[in-house]
């Protein structure tokens, strides 16, 4: 049954000459520009926030070369090549984690209600802030590569193995990003944010080939670390950067994660972003 | 862009239409069937108490949240279905819409400004009007941070000017101001009326909404209880309040029961102050309080014969002073 009820007539407003009722594509970039503008900044102006950011991984370098790599049989090659992918992925991860932190905390703030009663693209506050976040991993992918040559990492592929490598993380934070931020928009809670980013990122890049090889693992984790996307992002690039072993297949498959992942959690974060 | 033209405007009195609003979150009942339209050019206060829904209400206007039924609209737009040309319309400031810590009040401004749609150059240009209107301009490179709680207000309310909005939504924008600044920002409020713009003001003050709002609504439990001007809701009350303050407060009781026979409607009483406020029908009948209590020995402060103020017609109207808290609290954002 359906029934259709005349809308009570209320006093109805042509647009003004020229106006729009949609915003155009190039609107939705510049105002996607002015936000990422806007969060680079803020991670300068926040000195400790960027280097908290740098130093994590860096430790966690630190912590698996000098203190359990050795007692980490890796087959013929050396703990630190087999780590450092492992540590690159690992930090693009945690990364991520950022954007969902910092959407708690503009919604906290009453900054995310602001922007939404402007006559912005309401899409341009994810992208934007994406983007910028995506900046930031890009400076900690480059002091980690830095830190890893430091203790001993040494690439053994091309350059352009290199490059692909790098791409291919940086793909991965970017689609974990827009995870962290659904997840920041959804629960908006600063303290729950932080704490929920750590019970499913935790668990994810331990139960993967990141720091010991998956196929030491028994059965169930073995196999669950077996079709995490860690672990295929980590295989690719660790192929890549030792310039050894097969990078396609695991790179093929881990592009199929994260355009799966951005298929669910863009429209999922916009949704969010709608109803905060 | 410059803001839209007022004759894109039908119908030139309305400027911000409800009709039937109902709001629901859960078993809440946040508004409930809420009518109400504001005259173009107006100051309009929605007065009532925490919890009344006032904040849902100007969360609706500003496409912040989508009505569970019934119909508003801005200068002429929906709400819902033309979301787009309201937020080109308004700028919303107060306990709902914030700036930014870590940049500088320029940059925020310039920011807001942008997104508004004034190109680089313009949202600069606006900017130092905006600060210099707002005498921030010393303050324009320092962070937001190092604001005081006023100049963080202001700033907060000259960023939802950037975009020369017709009309402006203000949240309870004086909540928590020291006397100072919440003078400033009246009078600002009243400079932006002389200018034309339309504000929607939510208080919980009612000298705030006497000393600004050509109308005022009086709202509780999610729905108009009266509205109109100042005056004509005084005159709803028809008459005179006697206000008898005791010179000991322990005896306020005693004096409310004394003089309820001599009152039109039950005397209100404020025991800490010692107050007891009964509207009277003939104001002869001063002579016959103080003789009621005197015959009971208590002593009278003072006594005299007042004109009902909104505080009158609020306790009329709801059965208590708006800043005392509702029952349930439906304001609260269940989200």
């Amino acid at each position: 049954m359906t029934t259709t009820l005349e809308a009570p007539a209320l006093d109805t407003a042509d647009l003004a000459p020229g106006e729009r009722s949609r915003l155009t594509l190039g609107e939705t970039v510049t105002d996607s520009r002015v936000m990422a503008h806007r969060q680079l900044r803020k991670i300068l102006r926040r000195p400790t926030y960027a280097i908290f950011a740098l130093v994590q991984p860096v430790m966690f370098l630190l912590l698996f070369r000098y203190v359990f790599g050795g007692a980490i049989n890796t087959g013929g090659t050396d703990y630190v090549d087999f780590l450092m992918p492992g540590i690159m992925v690992q930090s693009a991860v945690f990364g991520a984690l950022m954007t969902g932190m910092g959407l708690a905390e503009d919604i906290g703030a009453g900054v995310v209600d602001r922007l939404r009663s402007l006559p912005m693209a309401r899409s341009a506050v994810m992208l934007g802030r994406t983007a910028a976040d995506m900046v930031m991993n890009t400076a900690t992918l480059l002091v980690m590569f830095v830190a890893g040559l430091a203790v001993g990492f040494r690439p053994h592929g091309s350059v352009l193995d290199l490059v692909l490598a790098l791409l291919l993380v940086l793909g991965f934070a970017y689609t974990f990003s827009w995870i962290s931020g659904f997840i920041g928009l959804a629960l908006r809670d600063i303290e729950t944010v932080s704490s929920a980013g750590l019970i499913w990122v935790f668990p994810l890049t331990m139960l993967s080939s990141a720091f010991v090889p998956a196929d030491s693992m028994p059965g169930p984790v073995g196999a669950f670390a077996d079709v995490n996307p860690i672990t295929l992002a980590v295989d690719a690039t660790r192929a890549l950067t030792l310039g050894q072993g097969d990078a396609l297949g695991p790179a093929l498959g881990t592009i199929a994660w994260l355009v799966a992942l951005l298929a669910v959690f863009v429209p999922l974060a916009t949704r969010a972003f709608k109803r905060a | 862009m410059t803001a839209p033209p007022a004759s894109t405007r039908p119908d030139g009195d309305v400027a911000i239409h409800a009709e039937d609003v109902r709001q629901t979150f859960g078993d809440v009942i946040a508004l409930d069937g809420l009518d109400l339209a504001v005259p173009t050019g107006t100051v309009f206060g929605l007065l009532g108490p925490n919890g009344a829904g006032k904040t849902t209400l100007v969360r609706i206007l500003a496409t912040l949240l989508r009505p569970t039924s019934g119909r508003a609209s801005v200068l002429g737009h929906d709400v819902v279905d033309a979301p787009l040309p309201v937020r080109r319309r308004i700028g919303l400031a107060g306990q709902l819409a914030s700036v930014d810590e870590e940049l500088t009040g320029r940059e925020n401004l310039e920011m807001v400004g942008q997104l508004y749609r004034l190109s680089p150059a313009q949202a600069r240009l606006r900017s130092d009007e905006v600060l210099e209107r707002f005498s921030l301009q010393d303050a324009a490179d320092r962070r937001v941070a190092t604001y005081s709680g006023g100049m963080r207000r202001r700033l907060d309310l000259g960023a939802s000017l950037t975009g020369r909005p017709p009309v402006l939504l203000l949240d309870e924008p004086t909540t928590g101001l020291d006397p100072r600044t919440r003078q400033e920002l009246w009078d600002e409020v009243d400079e932006l009326r002389r200018e034309g713009t339309t504000v929607l003001l939510t208080t919980q003050y009612l000298e705030e909404a006497d000393r600004l709002a050509q109308r005022i609504a009086v709202v509780d439990h999610g729905r108009v209880a009266a509205e109109g001007t100042a005056a004509e809701l005084k005159a709803t009350i028809g008459q005179d309040v006697l206000v008898v303050r005791l010179a000991q407060s322990e005896h306020t009781a005693a004096a409310a029961d004394a003089l309820a026979p001599l009152g039109s409607t039950e005397p209100v009483v404020d025991g800490a102050a010692g107050e007891v406020r009964l509207p009277v029908a003939d104001p002869a009948i001063s002579a016959d309080a103080v003789r009621a209590l005197d015959a009971l020995g208590l002593r009278i402060a003072s006594i005299e014969l007042q004109r009902p103020s909104l505080d009158d017609v609020f306790l009329s109207l709801t059965g208590r002073l708006p800043d005392a808290p509702a029952a349930t609290d439906p304001e609260v954002d269940p989200s």
